[in-house]
Parts: structure tokens; C-alpha cells; sequence
């Protein structure tokens, strides 16, 4: 916008003109048809209180794009109008088109809502009763926590094995020499096919397919039957683990990977110049300082990883989602399913606002080190 | 026999030759300063010396081994042969002790109390023991030049090779580095000095190089 008032001419603005006039009172008109659109949208509804909300909501939802091309319009307009000396008249007018566009906005979100809520309550639509019985969501919450650890545990165990599987993939895909080669190609596919793949086609594949396959090790997975502080670990648990490790392996390699590159290759001189060796140059020089640089991106990956734990259940692993599935599908009532979002989002909220702290403190100590 | 016998050495890059059939000796004790225009190759020849840069022709002894491009064997060479760049190069995510005593530690095997024997008295003639502790982005430019110098010192390498180091720095903190190394060839250390410093070339250098259009002009 700044350009628009430094060069009008070059531009081809002209700040008074009737196009410009025309311009601004067709967005106001805009916006103000669009609040009383809005407004006799709820005053119908006010009126029809005795039928179902549902059209009604539809309603307000349709006037929600119109609200956002009227707030765009008013913008364009006023963008035209931008006076250096001070607010002219149109200028004045497309400013008006765009608070009104925002009313428009606002209300038409406000009264969705409080449309929903007003059905709810009379019993025309179930939303609370859907997600919210206060009866199943208590019923279910204790075997759904008890699914939850499940997940937890799975979650753990996975991340370790990621973080160093994920490592190796990407230490071994820039290894130098010719001799290194058929290890590059390998480590490349592998993290084509495991980024390329969904998720639940790989977890399906490895927890049905590999116990199917007799493979030596796998097998004698059948025979894993112990517990760990409550939690089973058998066959389902391992191959699971594996699964997700093999997922997200591939995409935490390619972020080490460009951790990795993201280091100056002066640095590597340095400590080649030194006298240390390739190995020792990675695991002192480059691998610290990329992984300080990864850690927001890592962290994303492992509330990916959290959450993607529920995947297990096309496999038939006993984790909180399947458990509120079941119980949902018995009680024909989904609030189990929403104590399930509750339990991981009291984990992944928190793990989100941690990512941003490292970050926010990796950022003000360069600023204080720097200088 | 000398400690540097650079034989034919030719370095491409690409079509364009930055090094054309260089021959060069340094003495023990010598300072040898690389002199020339920005791009002449002073920075490659110094890098083709510890085998940073792979040569395309000629044969280069360092310190009585035979520069090729062996991993092993550079490592070796490496710890014979110190090397300190324009761009400092600390490691920033390492204290300036740990900085110094990485390599000793890990190329040389020492102990971490001899590494930090070796690193203290280097640390006190810079006089920055006090900062031992501090991260180099704590540190000034020329400060942060003096510990990549004993970084490289505390490998006790035959040969130094400096490659402007004193171009990055503001002009009030060349002096301190430039004293520094100044110091260091009085005490006999062998050096091959890329510089634009004229006056330090001068006083200092046993031999002037003046590289233009990849050769040697004396």
C-alpha cells in the first residue's frame, strides 16, 4: 500500500476520479446489503423458532464468503483511494465498506453459533448430545484412558527408535565416496517409498502382512508376552512400534537431512582442516549443530507421531481410539470418540506451546549472542 | 629437505585453471605471504596444501608426506599442518576451551585434562582465559581470529597456513592479529600466509609470492 501513495502516477492511479467514487459506493452497497442479509437471515429464524435450525444454518454459512468478498472489495477500493494528504471523502466511503464488511463477518459466525446452541438446546438438532452426554463421555473415559496409555507407551517406544533410525537414514544418505553408493540409493528409496506411502497402508502392511511372511525374527514376535508398568507388549505392540518407526523414520531422516546441509560447509573445513576425521567431524561438529536446528521441525514430527498412534487401530492394536469406537458403536453416541480428542489434545497442546518456547529461546539467544 | 615441495600443481575449476603448473618451497622457519588480487588463487593453493582442494596435476610434500586424496592419510597430515580461515570457523555451539581442545582430544587422543594442560597456556598468551567458558558469539571478531589461531596452534603443527584471516575484521581489531602472528613466526613457526596486509608481507615474510593468472610471480 505504501507504494500506491509514493507513486500514484506510476501506477496509474488517480486518487479523485468518478471511477473511483463509483468504485467505493459499490462496495459500501456491498457490505451493507450483506449485514442485512445476515440480519434478515436471523430475524427469519427468530420468527421459525419452532423449525428445525438446520436451514437456517445453512444460511448464516452462505453468507460468510459474501461478508469475505465484501471485506475484499472495500479493501481494493480503498487501496485505490489512498490520499497522501489526508482522508479523502471516498477513501472515507471504502474504509466504511469494510468495517461493515467485517460486521458482516463477525455476526454472521456469531449468530451460527448462537443458532446452533438456541437448536440444541429446544432438542432440534443433538450436537451436545452427539459429543458432549455428559453420560457417556464419564462412561467411556475410564477404558478410553485406559486405551490412551496404549497409545502413550506405543508413542514413546516409536520416538526413540525414530529419532535414532531416522539419524542413521540420514547420515548414511550423504556419506562421501563411491564405495558409499549402494548405501545412498537404498537409504533414498527407503525414504521415498515410507514418505510416499499413507500412513495406514504402511501400518496395514506391516502389522498383518509380516507375521504372515514366517520371516525368522517376526515370527518369534508371537512368543512377546510380558508387561510394563500395565502396559502389554506382544506382537501387535512390537510390529506397531516398528510400523511407525518406519513411517516417521523417513520423514525425521529428511529433516536431520536438511539440519544437516543447513550447516555451512566452512564448518566442515574447519574441523577437516584440523585434522579430524569424516566420522568424528559429523558426530562433534555438524550432527550438534543440525540437530539444534531441528528441533521445532522434529518436534512437529512427534506430535504427528502422537497423534498417528491411532492409526494402529485399522490393525486391531487395543488403543484409545479403537476402544472409543467400540464403545461408540454400542452406545450410538460418539462422546466416547470426543474423551479420546480431550486425552490427546491435553498432550499435544502442551507439546506445540513447548516447540514455540524452544524456538522463541533458540531465537532470543542468538539475538543476546550476536552483536 | 623443505617442509613444503609443491611440484606442476594445476587446479581446475570446471574450464577455468585457478592454479597453472605452481612450483613452491618453504623452508622450516620461513614465512612465505601469498600476495595477489581477489580470485588469483591464494586461497586454493593454500587449501590444495592440506588437501582440501583435490589437484588435477603435480605432486605436493607436506612435511615429508605426499598430499593425496586419501582420507586417512589427510587426517594424519592435517594434524601436522594448522590452518586458520577469513570466517573464523569456531564451532559456535562449543565453549572457546572445548573449541581448542576438540581435535587434540579427538585427533591426537589426549586426555581431556592434557587437552586443557595444552589449551590454558595458549588461552592465557591471548589473554583470553577468562573467557574459556563463553561461546565465540560472545566473543569480538579478533578475538574470535586469535582462538581459531591457538585452535590450530594446540594441534603443535609444523606448518600454519593462514588464509586472510585478518579480511573479515574491523580495522581496529586487525592489529591484535596480526601482532599475533607476527609473534609466531619470531618463535620459528613455519607459515604460508595469504594476505592483502602489504606492510606485514614486508616486515615479516621471508618470501613474497605474488600469484597472477594462476602462477607465480617473484
Amino acid at each position: 500500500m505504501t507504494d500506491v501513495v509514493a507513486q500514484p502516477a506510476a501506477t496509474g492511479l488517480e486518487p479523485r476520479s468518478a471511477a473511483n467514487r463509483r468504485r467505493t459506493f459499490r462496495a459500501v452497497a456491498l457490505s451493507v446489503g450483506v449485514n442485512l442479509f445476515v440480519l434478515v437471515g436471523a430475524a427469519l429464524a427468530a420468527v421459525r423458532s419452532s423449525s428445525t435450525g438446520n436451514g437456517f444454518l445453512g444460511y448464516f454459512c452462505l453468507t460468510l464468503p459474501f461478508a469475505a468478498v465484501a471485506l475484499m472489495y472495500g479493501r481494493r477500493a480503498e487501496a485505490h483511494v489512498v490520499d497522501v494528504d489526508g482522508p479523502l471523502v471516498d477513501e472515507e466511503r471504502a474504509r466504511l465498506s469494510r468495517r461493515f464488511g467485517v460486521v458482516a463477518l463477525v455476526l454472521a459466525l456469531l449468530l451460527s453459533i448462537a443458532l446452533v446452541i438456541w437448536a440444541s438446546w429446544n432438542g432440534l438438532v443433538d450436537v451436545g448430545d452427539t459429543f458432549f452426554s455428559w453420560q457417556h463421555l464419564t462412561g467411556s473415559f475410564d477404558q478410553v484412558v485406559e486405551g490412551f496409555k496404549l497409545n502413550i507407551a506405543i508413542f514413546i517406544v516409536a520416538e526413540v527408535f525414530v529419532l535414532i533410525w531416522g539419524l542413521v537414514i540420514a547420515v548414511v544418505r550423504q556419506l562421501p565416496g563411491r564405495a558409499a553408493a549402494p548405501l545412498r540409493w537404498l537409504a533414498v528409496v527407503y525414504v521415498d517409498v515410507f514418505r510416499g506411502l499413507p500412513a495406514i497402508v504402511t501400518i496395514y502392511l506391516v502389522v498383518f502382512g509380516l507375521p504372515l511372511t514366517q520371516l525368522p525374527v517376526i515370527k518369534d514376535t508371537a512368543d512377546v508376552d510380558f508387561t510394563v508398568l500395565g502396559i502389554q507388549i506382544d506382537q501387535l505392540f512390537i510390529l506397531g512400534v516398528l510400523s511407525l518407526t518406519l513411517v516417521y523414520g523417513a520423514y525425521v531422516a529428511e529433516v536431520y537431512r536438511s539440519g544437516i546441509e543447513s550447516i555451512h560447509w566452512s564448518q566442515r573445513a574447519a574441523a577437516r582442516g584440523l585434522g579430524l576425521s569424516q566420522g568424528q567431524t559429523l558426530r562433534f561438529v555438524i550432527v550438534p549443530q543440525a540437530i539444534r536446528r531441528v528441533i521445532p521441525p522434529l518436534m512437529n514430527d512427534f506430535i504427528g507421531l502422537q497423534k498417528d498412534t491411532a492409526l494402529l487401530n485399522v490393525a486391531g492394536v487395543l488403543e484409545g481410539f479403537n476402544i472409543a469406537r467400540i464403545y461408540a458403536g454400542n452406545n450410538f453416541n460418539l462422546s466416547s470418540v470426543t474423551g479420546l480428542g480431550i486425552c490427546f489434545l491435553v498432550i499435544t497442546i502442551p507439546m506445540t506451546r513447548l516447540t514455540d518456547f524452544l524456538v522463541k529461546r533458540d531465537q532470543q539467544r542468538m539475538q543476546a549472542g550476536g552483536g | 629437505m623443505a617442509l613444503v615441495e609443491m611440484r606442476g600443481i594445476v587446479k581446475r575449476f570446471g574450464t577455468n585453471t585457478v592454479l597453472d603448473r605452481i612450483d613452491l618451497d618453504v623452508e622450516e622457519h620461513q614465512v612465505v605471504c601469498l600476495i595477489g588480487a581477489s580470485g588469483s588463487g591464494k586461497s586454493t593453493l593454500l587449501r590444495c596444501l592440506n588437501g582440501l582442494e583435490a589437484t588435477q596435476a603435480g605432486t605436493i610434500m607436506v612435511c615429508g608426506r605426499k598430499v593425496i586424496q586419501d582420507d586417512i592419510k589427510l587426517n594424519r597430515l592435517r594434524r601436522d599442518v594448522g590452518i586458520v580461515f577469513q570466517a573464523f570457523n569456531l564451532f559456535p555451539h562449543m565453549t572457546v576451551l572445548d573449541n581448542v581442545t576438540l581435535a587434540p582430544r579427538k585427533a591426537l587422543h589426549l586426555s581431556k585434562a592434557d587437552a586443557e594442560a595444552r589449551a590454558h597456556p595458549l588461552l592465557e598468551r591471548i589473554g583470553l582465559a577468562d573467557k574459556a567458558g563463553e561461546y565465540p558469539d560472545r566473543l569480538s571478531g579478533g578475538q574470535q581470529q586469535r582462538v581459531a589461531i591457538i585452535r590450530a596452534l594446540a594441534m603443535q603443527p609444523k606448518l600454519m597456513l593462514f588464509d586472510e584471516i585478518t579480511s573479515a575484521l574491523d580495522p581496529e581489531l586487525v592489529n591484535e592479529v596480526l601482532h599475533m602472528m607476527q609473534e609466531l613466526a619470531e618463535q620459528g613457526m613455519t607459515m604460508v600466509v595469504a594476505t592483502h596486509e602489504m606492510a606485514f608481507a614486508r616486515d615479516v615474510a621471508s618470501k613474497v609470492c605474488y600469484l597472477h593468472q594462476g602462477q607465480i610471480i617473484e
